[in-house]
């Protein structure tokens, strides 16, 4: 059997490794298409900061692993599937003929349609080339413009922040991580990063950026311009999906999935952020978080080596340190009306469940770092909270508590 | 065999003797907060009920590492964090649904039970033989890995 996987991430470098413990004898190809070995771009902010070297972001650290796991790793950018003739193809010619296909390419950042985007010392911050970038740029009293607060936004703040710049960012939502804090949370991460010396300007939208000499001019919607040495884009990511055009594989916002991780040809699979598979709880959604990428990446693998194993669906969650105020969120806690909250703003301490009948199925939290993982516990295995609901809805901090008696209950 | 720690809730009197002991071990001070064990005191029903990681097969803190910073020890088993390695992203934090790999903020890195290469401090600590360290068999964890199985169906499957 040939497999072949596209993207050597951690979906891709997953499945790699199960396939190879699954079905050893057969032949494992992992495509890579940016020049380096299979790394973590959730490393690239420690990179930044200088707390790790450009090697402490590989997936895996030995040497010779890929090639003990019986997994050729190849560099090449995929420019097209051909699912009849079961070949990829690269740039510059070369093809590769598969048996089964994993598709795990993961996603690409954003660019806003305004001026400027293109210009020298506008980055993203997605690759390792990225994060070389900025590095030489960001220097202590540099000033720079972070564009979007969002999830991936407030990771790259830290690290701006440490290396010393005069930072200002723009977030078009009304508040930081909009996607993965409710209001009372973004008000409380507000207060927080600015009492850290961050501008932070919310609803507010960059209209564009323009050079001026050897700096950059970035103007917004409140109508100032803020003289820049570097500005960071971290507006959203879509899925890695181009190359799949004319391919017959079935696109929504990403790759549609099976709960085998099976695309709408049958011997094509795909894993990780370019994957809209199975949610926990019913429906169908793009998670592009770490777990859900190796879950899939693993479940994948395993169904492309002829075991029926079945994915039981992602639960999305998020763990965020914003100049060490750490948040977390999991589930649905959006437009729940059946909720415990405990706020202590001063403390920057922020608890809410959703609940629905006897169930958790969502939470966010600021400030805590103990036990957060009981939430993922609580929601997913879908315990009866019994009288432990009451006493959550008096004190939710009770987390560990409740998971622990209804374990031992 | 394989050795594991046996929790039993019926012998603790929460004396937070395995706590001192841990955090001395991992930290070189008594600090409970700091400890990978801990005693979850249900004052309602007078009783105290000893916590830590069961050093799961699901290991989802592992997979779910973005920097291979979490191995599995070969003498014991045990799902160990590499302060090498680790960068202090805390996805395993909420990865784990046992809540039982915490972040340290003074340290920057994460913390959990590595059974003390095999020799856990908790165990010896322990005046009631409420936690043992012991043939992994004959364990009562067999109700914890369920729980742990039921909390991903697909992560059933793993191979």
């Amino acid at each position: 059997m040939n497999y072949v996987i596209i993207g050597a991430g951690p979906a891709g470098v997953a499945a790699a490794e199960t396939l190879h413990k699954a079905d050893a004898e057969s032949s494992i190809i992992l495509i890579g298409g940016e020049g380096k070995p299979p790394y973590s771009r959730m490393a690239i902010p420690y990179v930044l900061t200088g707390k790790i070297e450009e090697d402490g972001t590989y997936l895996r650290k030995s040497d010779g692993h890929y090639d003990r796991k019986g997994i050729t790793f190849l560099q090449g950018q995929v420019s097209k599937v051909d699912p009849g003739a079961g070949m990829v193809a690269l740039e510059g010619g070369q093809a590769v003929a598969y048996d089964k296909l994993l598709i795990a390419t993961g996603a690409t950042p954003l660019s806003p349609p305004i001026p400027g985007m293109d210009l020298d010392g506008v980055h993203h911050c997605w690759t390792l080339d990225d994060a070389a970038a900025i590095a030489s740029r960001a220097q202590k009293g540099s000033n720079v413009v972070l564009m979007g607060a969002g999830f991936i936004g407030c990771i790259i703040m830290e690290s701006l922040v440490e290396r010393g710049v005069n930072l200002t960012v723009v977030e078009a939502e009304n508040r930081m991580i909009a996607r993965m804090m409710d209001a009372t949370g973004g008000a409380m991460l507000k207060r927080w990063v600015e009492e850290k010396g961050v501008t932070l300007m919310t609803s507010t939208k960059v209209t564009g950026v323009a050079a001026s000499g050897d700096k950059l001019t970035v103007s917004t919607d409140a109508g100032n311009d803020i003289s820049a040495d570097l500005v960071v884009v971290s507006v959203g990511v879509k899925p890695n999906i181009g190359f799949l055009e004319g391919s017959g594989v079935e696109v929504v916002t990403g790759i549609k999935v099976d709960d085998r991780l099976r695309s709408s040809i049958p011997n094509i699979y795909a894993a990780g952020d370019v994957a809209e598979g199975p949610e926990f709880g019913g429906g169908f959604q793009v998670h592009a978080v770490q777990p859900t990428a190796v879950d899939h990446g693993r479940i994948a693998a395993l169904n492309m080596a002829g075991r029926d194993a079945k994915y039981g669906g992602s639960l999305i969650m998020n763990v965020l340190d914003t100049l060490g105020l750490v948040s977390a969120s999991f589930g649905h806690w959006m437009g729940e009306d059946d909720v415990a909250v405990m706020v202590n703003a001063n403390a920057c301490n922020y608890v809410k469940l959703a609940f629905n009948g006897d169930h958790l199925v969502g939470a966010l939290s600021i400030g805590r770092t103990d036990q957060i993982g009981v939430l993922r516990g609580l929601i997913q295995s879908r315990v009866k909270l019994g009288a432990w609901k009451n006493t959550l809805k008096q004190d939710p901090s009770r987390i560990a508590e409740a998971y622990v008696a209804c374990l031992h209950g | 065999m394989e050795m594991a720690l046996v929790l039993d809730a019926g012998k603790c009197t929460g004396c937070e003797q395995c706590e001192i002991a841990c955090s001395m071990t991992h930290e070189g001070a008594s600090n409970p907060a700091k400890s990978r064990i801990k005693i979850f005191n249900f004052h309602d029903e007078g009783r105290f009920v000893p916590y830590t990681c069961t050093q799961c097969d699901e290991a989802w803190c592992m997979h779910a590492c973005p920097v291979d910073a979490i191995s599995v020890s070969g003498d014991t088993g045990a799902k160990v964090v590499s302060d090498t390695l680790c960068v202090g992203c805390k996805v395993c934090t909420i990865a784990c649904p046992f809540g039982t790999v915490n972040y340290n903020p003074s340290s920057g890195k994460v913390i959990k039970c590595d059974l003390c290469d095999g020799d856990p401090a908790c165990a010896k600590a322990c005046p009631t033989g409420a936690i043992t360290y012991t043939d992994a068999a004959a364990t009562g964890y067999a109700k914890m890995e369920a729980w742990a199985a039921k909390t991903d169906a697909g992560a059933q499957a793993s191979a």
